[in-house]
């Protein structure tokens, strides 16, 4: 298969690291003279721009999160001034505030590149017809997508999300030969495909997901179903947005884009770097971001890294499909959902918090949510239609909060777990292995 | 002329109706008719019993969510259409009825609990029509 940039693909371990070297150099310059915050940060340690070299003074820089991203809400960690801001994403964040970034031109243009390297990676090209099934929006799934088609060359066709129907259609009409989407959304396409007997007549042949965390098998299953090749993006926001790294056809690991983002794994305890191969948690520094550069970002996402060639001829870091999360984060139909958001939800319903359960499953490959409320005093009605409007309300507060349609059960009271010191609020019933 | 109700709410599970029963027996309680409404997460046992305070006392101390709720019980002869002529006074009155079931008593007459949306209105609506009302102390000695 091509290489879309065999240059910063393909380069030796060497050239690489002295390339990172440069620019993290330039990247901790630029940020310590355009953001305050970060400025402040490296001088509480007795950082200045100039005890910064190389790679090798990496791990002296603090690290960020995104607590950071709250504290600086919405552009205090913009390096760029509002005029070269060409566009804003945002994701959510633990506590209902949202997570804002903006984008430079040339931000775009690096993301349509790394999105467009994982297209080729993925055998996607000028000739293929690819349908973008990611939420458009301030998610940066479908623009992030949608430009990465663009620039390799082949025709977008920009879905969104929710027509499940007529994304079929257009399959079968034009002949599609990509789609990018979540994992379980791909899963209820095939299966659709099945039932209407259309999956003999479609063309696909590369399915690119992400957005979720899914296994080995679901990978597997879905190469299967649909008979394409089925490959593995990862992105986050806070760094870019889809495209930060992508597997290729070896399946062995996804490969980062690491002219751009430098990879660290940190013990989920000490932070401190683990040797390669060891499980610990990602951590990105932007070598090239003008927007929205960020040091040291704690993705809280836990996986391994591998710096060995691969056999499909990149030399680029392989981090390994994710292994979990070190914070509590859900990740339900491709949306970031912290329980905390629910949790103020339902706070703000009348002041008092109620015993809560949140249970996370997947059925028929979609996420389910279902929400326990154990009945309190002052929730008790004998009349059915009360209890219902009940169950109404807190079902729109949290729409509300999250953004996705979730299932209130009113449980008796006194019947949910409860745990000693920090109690547990969270199902998660879906398997991930 | 409202009598107490013990509302209980349950969820819809093996054994959660019988364990609200149990807690009865144990503390000698009648019942002296019940009512049992159920959706797909959950059931309301709503039920006349002979000491309504206690039993609301018993089923709060096992852990179960229990309340009263005051509701009429409208005493009616064993005749077709005496129930239909309840219901016309009640709508005349512009009153909606939240629920209602049957009461078994010992005597002559047929007997329904009704939990109308006005409780206030609806009493008066019936008492000007010379209905019968169940008492508390009848319920006792049912």
């Amino acid at each position: 298969m091509a290489i879309w940039n065999e240059a910063k693909e393909c380069m030796s371990r060497d050239q690489m690291c002295v390339l990172q070297g440069e620019r993290l150099k330039k990247q901790v310059k630029y940020v310590y003279h355009n953001v305050e915050y970060y400025r402040k940060k490296m001088q509480n340690v007795g950082l200045e721009p100039g005890d910064i070299n190389g790679l090798e003074d990496l791990t002296k820089l603090p690290f960020t999160t995104k607590d950071d991203l709250r504290d600086t809400y919405p552009f205090g960690l913009f390096a760029a001034p509002q005029s070269e801001i060409v566009r804003i994403h945002a994701s959510s964040g633990t506590t209902g505030k949202a997570t804002v970034v903006g984008y430079t031109r040339r931000d775009i243009d690096i993301w349509a590149e790394c999105v467009a390297r994982a297209l080729t990676q993925c055998g996607i090209g000028k000739n293929d017809i690819v349908q973008v099934a990611y939420g458009y929006g301030l998610f940066t799934g479908g623009l992030g997508a949608h430009y990465g088609v663009e620039n390799v060359g082949a025709t977008v066709v920009p879905m969104s999300t929710g027509n499940t129907k007529k994304l079929i259609t257009m399959m079968n009409d034009f002949g599609a030969t990509g789609i990018m989407c979540t994992p379980s959304y791909l899963l209820h396409i095939a299966e659709t495909l099945y039932e209407t007997g259309e999956i003999n007549n479609i063309k696909l042949k590369a399915a690119v997901c992400g957005a979720e965390p899914w296994t080995e098998k679901m990978r597997q299953q879905i190469e299967e179903k649909l008979h394409v090749n089925c490959f593995d993006i990862y992105g986050l926001s806070e760094i870019m947005g889809p495209g930060v790294a992508c597997d290729c056809i070896e399946h062995k690991g996804l490969h980062v884009q690491e002219d751009h983002f430098l990879p660290e794994i940190v013990a989920k305890e000490t932070l401190q770097p683990v040797p390669d191969g060891e499980l610990g948690e990602l951590v990105f520094t932007t070598l090239t971001k003008e927007g929205i550069p960020l040091i040291r970002y704690r993705t809280k996402d836990l996986t391994s890294i591998d710096r060995t060639p691969c056999a499909c001829g990149r030399t680029t870091a392989r981090i390994a499909r994710f292994k979990g999360r070190s914070d509590d984060m859900l990740v339900l139909r491709g949306v970031n959902v912290f329980p905390s958001q629910i949790e103020a939800a339902l706070l703000e319903m009348d002041g008092i918090l109620p015993h809560y359960m949140i249970i996370v499953d997947r059925v028929n490959n979609l996420d389910t949510i279902e929400v326990q409320v154990e009945v309190e005093e002052r929730f008790f009605s004998d009349e059915i239609k009360e209890l219902e409007k009940l169950t109404k309300r807190i079902e729109g507060v949290i729409k509300t909060a999250i953004g996705l349609a979730v299932k209130v059960k009113l449980v008796e009271p006194k019947t949910l777990e409860r745990a000693e010191g920090k109690s547990v609020h969270v199902i998660d019933k879906r398997v991930f292995d | 002329m409202f009598i107490k109700q013990v509302s209980v709410f349950l969820e819809n599970s093996a054994g959660r109706l019988q364990s609200a029963l149990k807690v009865l027996k144990n503390e000698n309680i009648n019942i002296v008719s019940l009512s049992l409404a159920d959706t797909n997460d959950y059931g309301m046992l709503r039920m006349i019993v002979s000491d309504a305070a206690r039993a609301k006392d018993a089923l709060k101390a096992a852990g179960l969510s229990a309340h009263l709720t005051d509701v009429l019980a409208i005493k009616l002869p064993h005749t077709v259409g005496s129930l239909e002529h309840v219901l016309s006074e009640v709508a005349d009155a512009g009153i909606n009825v939240e629920y209602m079931y049957a009461l078994s008593t010992k005597d002559e007459n047929a007997c329904i609990v009704i939990k109308p949306e006005n409780a206030e209105a609806c009493a008066k609506a019936l008492e000007d029509k010379k209905f019968d009302f169940v008492t508390n102390e009848e319920v006792e000695n049912f």
